[in-house]
């Protein structure tokens, strides 16, 4: 199975994306220039981290508007698989895919260090590979990571298992503690924790790598079937 | 001087003569006169004037530094470039190059915390990938004054908040560094940041310009009036009569940056056959980029047309768009014939980038300006010809009668003084800085901030660096000659305690006024005393900066040399960090305990003063600790090493129960005072068990072991006259506690 990275001008986790999948995950995956406007050839979709056009509107809000986000959209209207991870959950909700916006931290400050969060739901095609209610750690390195939707979202995200992770210390403020949410048809996943920081024992925690193997377990067990 | 005045009011050569319009640009009669004289033979026009005043300011030409950094050991067999370049390299094998630097943004950030923290980190960043390199990882080192009133709070969060924005939007890890409070910064406070990067070495990069014909690309943001002469203005002290100098002050665009560095990186890696050479526009922007890099070609001149530099504002005059320090542009020299090749790698980046002029015949820097000539100077006479000054060295005041006898702390219950430390803004956690820094981003970093040295692995490879800032300032001022020495030997000890060997090292040097005789011998001596060191610890000086005239109501800083080094760890089991690890491994303290309390921690907090004389340093015993340590470290035999320095030996193993949350139960023959003591030249480790007979044999009687790692959250430690005892969670708590509440 083949990955696309989404590369922003101002992404900084592409190659941190690239090298998990790459290195640790051992499957396909190309960089794809923000330039592009197909994703022909590819199951699955990440959306790095970092600061897309500096971040200077609002987080996300400029690339939202890049030429290859009717890609994406058309992409992820076929059911498979979309992973906006940090900036890329920004991204992700300025682009309408997912409900709700990400504010700054209740602290007004960036917030950088490995979290506890509770596997809230398995059932999504992201979080398969863990148990229902695991705790894992992983890395959050954010300034508007704030989660926030409004009561009548927040009841059908509840209802519809959307949420699929959320932080054990709330470190940012978001909204029931959201890390992390899928859309209601469950191809797409946003959080803002990095679980592309967490692949390796030696970088501190390996707890991020269920995440993609879900992802690839996800795509081999029903075949390369889109297209 | 008129940073808004425009061609046409712009004094008259006569005039500059006359009224001596060259001082308020920092220039002084004797300097006019070396032009006017030596070099123009005729009076400089006003423009001139001010490629000479940012050429000739000590930031750009070091004209009162250079004898003394000549003294630093600058050899060594795995370095690449030395001091020169806009960073050092160094060999780490495998065709790989570690390149690193530092530079010091005090006066911009004295003046404009936020910004002056900014675009000190995004010129630190150009530096590096102007020698080809992808920076991997930053640190900052940082002084401030005991934070009293809301605006000295606030100040220290800008400053903060500054190199987070910078180094975080761009995605370039921030990994550590050092934080120390003395009201000996509180006018002059210390913002050094250092930066390293990775490079394969058949990519190197040089700021040369050579070829008749070649053309001058300049790249990045447009031109603009902010940090006009921002070069001379740092190397001005400040008084209390002079408190705004803003517009002197740059501001920085991490994401015009990120793209500027991907833009340059493309082209060095893709495309070098097109380049002839890459520098950055940092101090004293274009003039200081194009003067340098015509003058390290040699034998031929420059001519830029000045029309066609990207302006953001109208009517800029040659002087403006010459000296102005607008961040995040580069100047590369490109083969003539080539030039769109290279425009369009920057145009597919998004980056502006532009021809604005040709290396030419002769040896002339010529500025074109609305169809003028305004400036028609010796290249030379620019960028290597600036006057040097051996300026005079005399012993300072307090040294002369210093006090040999040392300070004796007074403790009563040794517990609550142990509290009182922990809680010392100089020794509390730092984590309320680094957690807004993103230490991680990059996915290298092994060991993020809060151990001894930062480690970043080499991907792909078996090995990892180790980097590191250190110095105390304490030191130096009352011995600047052995606190330089101890300023490296600390570093090196971090380095070792963290797995690696040290490779070498980059500096900023702080310091007063070197006009001044008693200044200066501290600038002379510290340099000496760390060169000595460096050379022991075969860590050649291969980069650095200076940052002088830090006084203020002509009140110096304490000399503060910065000391940033790396060290290279072969193989990643080697990698140690300082927590203890597991209840039952035994704990050591490698080396000898003295009497080290004359500039001591300790004695700034119970009498409030450094004063005194420093106490011994011997240089040789230092080497042959940290070899024992790192022979220890090899041989797998350590499960945790931490330095100990300010603070002494209770700090330094409170320190080690805090990452992991475990006890100690040790005794000593050292009395409660001794475990305050800073003498140099020691560490705390832990050994498992099993390993107790190999290790012993190893270090001899350079070790004494003082008792176990223990499960129960308790910190005992028997002393000969008394005995600390302290739950780890509540050290723990004052430890993290402090700099956060003081900051509220």
């Amino acid at each position: 199975m083949k990955f696309a990275v989404l590369a922003f001008p101002g992404s900084n986790c592409e190659m941190d994306l690239y090298n998990a999948i790459k290195d640790i995950i051992k499957e396909d995956v190309e960089l794809v220039s923000y330039k592009n406007d197909s994703l022909a050839g590819f199951d699955a979709v990440l959306i790095p981290g970092g600061f897309s056009y500096g971040d200077y509107l609002r987080s996300g809000a400029i690339a939202r508007f890049s030429p290859i986000i009717p890609a994406l959209q058309e992409f992820a209207k076929s059911g498979r698989p979309v992973l906006g991870i940090c900036n890329g959950f920004q991204i992700l909700t300025e682009a309408g895919l997912l409900p709700g916006s990400l504010q700054k931290n209740v602290s007004a400050k960036f917030i950088c260090k490995t979290e506890p969060l509770v596997v809230n739901s398995n059932k999504s095609m992201f979080s398969s590979a863990y148990q229902a209610g695991q705790l894992i750690s992983l890395p959050i390195a954010h300034g508007d990571g704030n989660y926030y939707c409004d009561q009548d979202t927040l009841r059908e995200l509840v209802t519809n298992d959307q949420i699929v992770f959320k932080y054990a210390n709330n470190p940012n403020g978001s909204i029931d503690n959201i890390a992390g949410i899928i859309n209601k048809a469950g191809n797409v996943l946003g959080m803002m924790p990095h679980p592309e920081r967490a692949v390796e024992a030696v970088l501190g925690s390996d707890d991020g790598k269920g995440v993609f193997q879900s992802i690839v377990n996800h795509i081999k067990s029903r075949g390369v079937i889109y297209e | 001087m008129n940073s808004v005045m425009d061609q046409t009011t712009e004094a008259t050569p006569e005039q500059i003569r006359d009224k001596k319009l060259y001082q308020s640009m920092g220039l002084t009669d004797h300097e006019y006169g070396l032009i006017k004289d030596d070099v123009l033979h005729r009076l400089p026009n006003y423009t001139e004037v001010g490629l000479f005043s940012g050429m000739w300011s000590e930031h750009c030409s070091y004209k009162n530094s250079k004898p003394v950094l000549k003294k630093f050991f600058t050899k060594g067999k795995h370095v690449v470039k030395g001091p020169g370049e806009g960073a050092g390299i160094i060999d780490i094998g495998d065709n790989q190059g570690v390149v690193f630097k530092a530079e010091s943004h005090n006066h911009p950030s004295a003046v404009e915390p936020f910004q002056g923290a900014t675009t000190g980190v995004g010129g630190i960043l150009r530096d590096i990938f102007s020698m080809g390199a992808r920076p991997i990882a930053s640190m900052d080192s940082l002084r401030f004054a005991e934070p009293k009133t809301d605006a000295d709070k606030y100040f220290i969060q800008q400053i903060i908040a500054g190199i987070s924005a910078y180094g975080n939007c761009i995605g370039i890890p921030t990994v550590g560094g050092d934080t120390a409070f003395d009201d000996a910064y509180a006018h002059n406070p210390l913002i050094n940041v250092m930066s390293v990067g990775l490079m394969d070495l058949d990519k190197i990069e040089v700021g040369a310009a050579a070829g008749v014909g070649n053309s001058i690309i300049y790249v990045g943001h447009k031109t603009g009036r902010d940090g006009i002469n921002g070069a001379s203005f740092a190397s001005f002290q400040f008084d209390s009569e002079h408190e705004s100098q803003r517009s002197a002050v740059q501001v920085g665009d991490p994401f015009e940056e990120k793209l500027v560095m991907e833009g340059c990186l493309d082209v060095i890696n893709n495309h070098s056959d097109a380049l002839v050479g890459i520098q950055d526009m940092g101090a004293a922007g274009l003039v200081s980029s194009s003067a340098e890099m015509g003058s390290k070609a040699g034998g031929n001149g420059m001519a830029l047309n000045l029309d066609l530099v990207p302006q953001r504002e109208a009517g800029m005059s040659a002087f403006e768009l010459m000296l102005s320090e607008s961040q995040e542009r580069m100047l590369l020299c490109v083969k003539a014939g080539q030039e769109d090749e290279v425009l369009n790698v920057f145009k597919d980046h998004g980056v502006n980038a532009v021809v604005i002029g040709h290396v030419t015949e002769g040896h002339n820097y010529k500025l074109l300006h609305h169809g003028k000539v305004v400036a028609d100077v010796p290249v030379d006479s620019l960028a290597s010809q600036a006057p040097v000054y051996h300026r005079e060295s005399a012993v300072p005041e307090h040294l002369k009668n210093a006090d040999s006898k040392q300070y004796q702390p007074q403790i009563s219950n040794p517990t609550e003084t142990l509290k009182e430390m922990l809680g010392q803004l100089t020794i509390a956690s730092k984590e309320s800085i680094y957690e807004t820094y993103d230490t991680q981003v990059q996915t290298n970093t092994v060991v993020a901030p809060g151990s001894d040295a930062a480690v970043v692995r080499v991907r792909h490879h078996d090995k990892a660096l180790a980097i590191t800032t250190d110095v105390n300032g304490r030191y130096l001022y009352l011995n600047p000659r052995v606190g330089g020495t101890m300023a490296v030997a600390e570093a090196a000890r971090n380095i070792v305690a963290s797995g690696a060997v040290p490779l070498g090292i980059t500096d900023c040097l702080n310091f007063g006024n070197p006009e001044k005789p008693d200044q200066f011998y501290e600038l002379d001596q510290a340099v000496m005393g760390m060169s000595e060191a460096c050379e022991k610890f075969e860590a050649p000086v291969i980069s650095g900066n200076v940052s002088l005239n830090n006084e203020y109501d002509n009140v110096p800083i304490y000399p503060t040399p910065m000391v940033g080094m790396v060290g290279l760890i072969k193989g990643l089991e080697h990698i140690t960090t300082q927590d203890f690890k597991q209840a039952g491994d035994l704990v050591y303290v490698v080396g000898k305990t003295e009497a080290g309390f004359n500039g001591s921690q300790i004695q700034k907090m119970q009498t409030g003063e450094i004063a005194g004389k420093l106490f011994d340093f011997d240089l040789d015993y230092e080497v042959k600790i940290q070899k024992l340590v790192t022979e220890a470290i090899q041989h797998l035999l350590l499960n945790s090493a931490h330095d100990i320095s300010e603070g002494g030996l209770i700090t330094a193993i409170a320190e080690s129960t805090f990452g992991n949350q475990l006890g100690v139960d040790l005794a000593s023959e050292l009395s409660v005072a001794d475990f305050f003591s800073e003498s140099q030249s020691r560490f705390i480790v832990s050994v498992p068990q099993e390993k107790q007979a190999e290790f012993e044999q190893l270090v001899g009687n350079d070790a004494q072991k003082l008792g176990k790692v223990v499960d129960d959250n308790h910190l005992f430690v028997q002393a000969n006259d008394g005995y600390f005892d302290l739950d780890v969670d509540k050290a723990l708590g004052i430890w993290k506690g402090a700099l956060p509440c003081r900051l509220k």
